[in-house]
């Protein structure tokens, strides 16, 4: 898969928000304040894989899903799809672009139009896109609800007729209407109830291997993320802190933050608790992002070169990327 | 039933029902909720949404209102909870047992500082003079770990992040050394790191001050990390309790085999989970005999009928309500 071209390429792309200029800033002759939400974010989407993209809140995960379908521009840096930068795509490229790489929101309560049936919803993106048509939209749309698996009659339905994880589905199947290549999906199933969360997780590796997609999975929960996805990536403040197969990333995490995430997540083992604290401290203002290495404030391991130089993510052997200055950090030991 | 607790000091919970008076007839949120705590013991109350967890912890408090209503017996340190005079009970609540809430934004006042908040409590309930009440204040924010303590006291709740207004909360309510402290998914809102600090930071203060704690969570996860014992609830009714251990390693009733299944674990990437079908049902509009029966994939006839009873299973304070819980105990294993 490594040898192929990625299908999305980030590179170096960084996001800030200005905050509002207030007048004793001006005065004083500072610049606003802004939030700096990625900072030089570079990672690579192969086709057909599913890349988690892990954090908490704050951590930019969501930004860059955003970046990804154009919803935000980043200020620096360029996303490729497919070798062309998505900045530049223009007309008939551009609708092509939109049509392929598809994003569902978190909130299914939100991401719907409430006066609008669900034959409406799927038929509008499938009109817009010219899918299909017009003659053929009706059988399209059934044939998208039994892929998502909700029942027939859901079409002259409204949102609200639906469960949250019905809903969900209807998300699913909208995204699915116009036939994408890669769908980036934000925090899908963190409003859900953990026996639905289930039902939907099922439901989007079924529809993975069936469409052959790429899937770009955004969330907070690890357990979810290890579950699904072959690559992962760890946010923190904005930055790509650790990049690794899923495997290695829970096995041996190679950024004392992935660490810290992996030790916090409550273990399901009743015979596998501790009392010690995984990470002390909070997570610095992003306003004011300290110099050196973001994690520096809360790392059990920082050292003085952590609090003024910045790391870079480099390579740790069999894919796998880390942004540390101790390098051999959660290395297995030599032979 | 819980048997485990003895009788004079803990609290004991004995059919306590809670009703809503709804448009679309009566919602019976929680139904002969039946449990014990131990002193020092965490017990885990745990469902999905709607399951009448958060109603159970509120309704020992007498927090429910109009139009709810609740009846039962609520026995703590000999009296009852439910028909206790107002007058008393306000001695009782915020004194001997105190409680935190999910969301600490909505929970606390936002116009008045922190440092007023935690004395507002002493006033109520102690006889501590101004100066005393100030130094009592201090040491509680030590003690649940807000650093630079007599500055934090004069700030607002706005000014603390996420993990610090928990911890303010966490100091408002012990306060008056409370002896139960009553947890309402007190770290759903938080990032994994902060709530892996708050949960251990509540265990602390367990041992320190020999408190029994109930904390409602609908994360299994928590409670594997964090109670002794726990109860699941479903539909409003308890279906399963016993010990953590017990619980994780022998689930006896399906929906609890159902939610274990559903938790994406270690070592089980890309697999499908096992999701329960269906969603949870109305609370107006209950099924007929066992609630869970239109998602169980063990049910018989006589489950469409008839309500299985929380029966002894095993050993004592072990507890399933199901006709088939021999058959779901044997059933494979799915840790």
């Amino acid at each position: 898969m490594n040898a192929t071209l990625p299908i999305l390429s980030i590179d170096g792309i960084s996001k800030r928000f200005a905050g509002p200029y207030s007048l004793t800033r001006r005065l004083q002759g500072k610049p606003p304040l802004a939030v700096q939400a990625l900072r030089d974010v570079t990672l690579e989407i192969h086709r057909g894989e599913t890349l988690g993209i892990v954090g908490e809140s704050g951590c930019g995960k969501s930004t860059l899903a955003r970046c990804l379908v154009r919803l935000h521009e980043p200020d620096g840096g360029a996303i490729r799809f497919e070798g062309e930068d998505i900045a530049r795509l223009r007309g008939g490229e551009r609708r092509a672009f939109n049509r392929r790489v598809q994003m569902i929101f978190q909130d299914p309560y939100g991401s719907l139009n409430p006066r609008m049936t669900v034959q409406q919803i799927l038929g509008e993106a499938l009109s817009v896109h010219r899918m299909r048509p017009k003659a053929e939209i009706p059988n399209r749309i059934a044939e998208l609800l039994e892929l998502v698996r909700l029942p027939q009659d859901a079409a002259a339905r409204y949102p609200h007729e639906f469960s949250g994880g019905q809903r969900q589905r209807i998300g699913i199947a909208r995204a699915l209407a116009v036939e994408p290549d890669v769908i980036v999906a934000d925090e899908l199933v963190s409003a859900l109830d953990v026996s639905v969360q289930a039902q939907v997780v099922n439901l989007l590796l079924q529809l993975q291997e069936r469409l052959h997609l790429t899937v770009v999975f955004v969330a907070h929960d690890l357990r979810l993320v290890r579950h699904i996805s072959h690559r992962v990536a760890v946010m923190y403040l904005g930055q790509v802190v650790e990049v690794s197969t899923s495997e290695a990333l829970f096995t041996a995490p190679r950024h004392p933050y992935s660490k810290a995430l992996l030790d916090a997540a409550p273990e399901l083992d009743p015979s596998r608790r501790s009392r010690t604290v995984a990470a002390r401290g909070e997570l610095p203002s992003p306003l004011d992002v300290p110099p050196g290495c973001a994690f520096a404030s809360r790392c059990p391991h920082a050292f003085d070169r952590c609090r003024i130089e910045r790391p870079l993510l480099t390579p740790r052997g069999h894919g796998q990327l880390a942004a540390c200055h101790i390098e051999d950090f959660g290395a297995p030991p030599a032979q | 039933m819980m048997g485990a607790a003895s009788e004079k000091s803990g609290l004991i919970v004995r059919g306590l029902t809670t009703t809503f008076d709804t448009p679309r007839g009566q919602a019976i949120a929680a139904a002969d909720v039946d449990f014990d705590v131990a002193p020092g013991e965490v017990v885990g109350l745990v469902g999905e949404s709607g399951s009448g967890k958060s109603v159970t912890l509120r309704s020992i408090m007498r927090l429910i209102r109009e139009p709810g209503h609740v009846s039962g017996r609520v026995e703590w340190r000999g009296r009852d909870l439910v028909a206790m005079p107002a007058e008393e009970l306000r001695k009782v609540r915020g004194g001997e047992i105190a409680m935190i809430f999910q969301e600490p934004m909505t929970a606390l006042n936002p116009v008045l500082p922190v440092g007023v908040q935690i004395e507002e409590n002493l006033v109520a309930h102690t006889t501590l003079s101004a100066r005393d009440r100030k130094a009592r204040a201090l040491e509680l924010m030590n003690i649940v770990g807000i650093p630079a303590a007599e500055r934090r006291l004069q700030e607002y709740p706005h000014q603390f992040s996420g993990g610090m207004r928990q911890r303010a909360m966490i100091a408002i309510a012990l306060a008056c050394s409370p002896k139960l402290l009553l947890a309402d998914e007190p770290t759903t809102a938080l990032d994994v790191t902060i709530q892996d600090q708050i949960l251990k930071l509540l265990l602390d203060l367990r041992d320190r001050l020999s408190m029994s704690v109930v904390l409602v969570t609908h994360d299994l996860g928590v409670v594997a990390a964090t109670c002794d014992r726990m109860a699941v609830m479903y539909a409003g009714r308890i279906v399963e309790t016993g010990t953590v251990a017990d619980v994780f390693r022998q689930p006896h009733h399906p929906y609890t085999r159902g939610l274990l299944g559903s938790v994406p674990r270690s070592g089980a990437a890309r697999t499908v989970l096992q999701s329960i079908e269906g969603t949870p049902p109305s609370l107006t509009n209950l099924p007929e005999g066992c609630a869970f029966h239109p998602r169980c994939s063990f049910a018989t006839e006589r489950c469409l009928k008839e309500r299985p009873p929380l029966e002894t299973v095993g050993a004592p304070g072990r507890a399933a309500a199901c006709f088939h819980h021999s058959q779901v105990a044997a059933a494979e294993a799915i840790l």
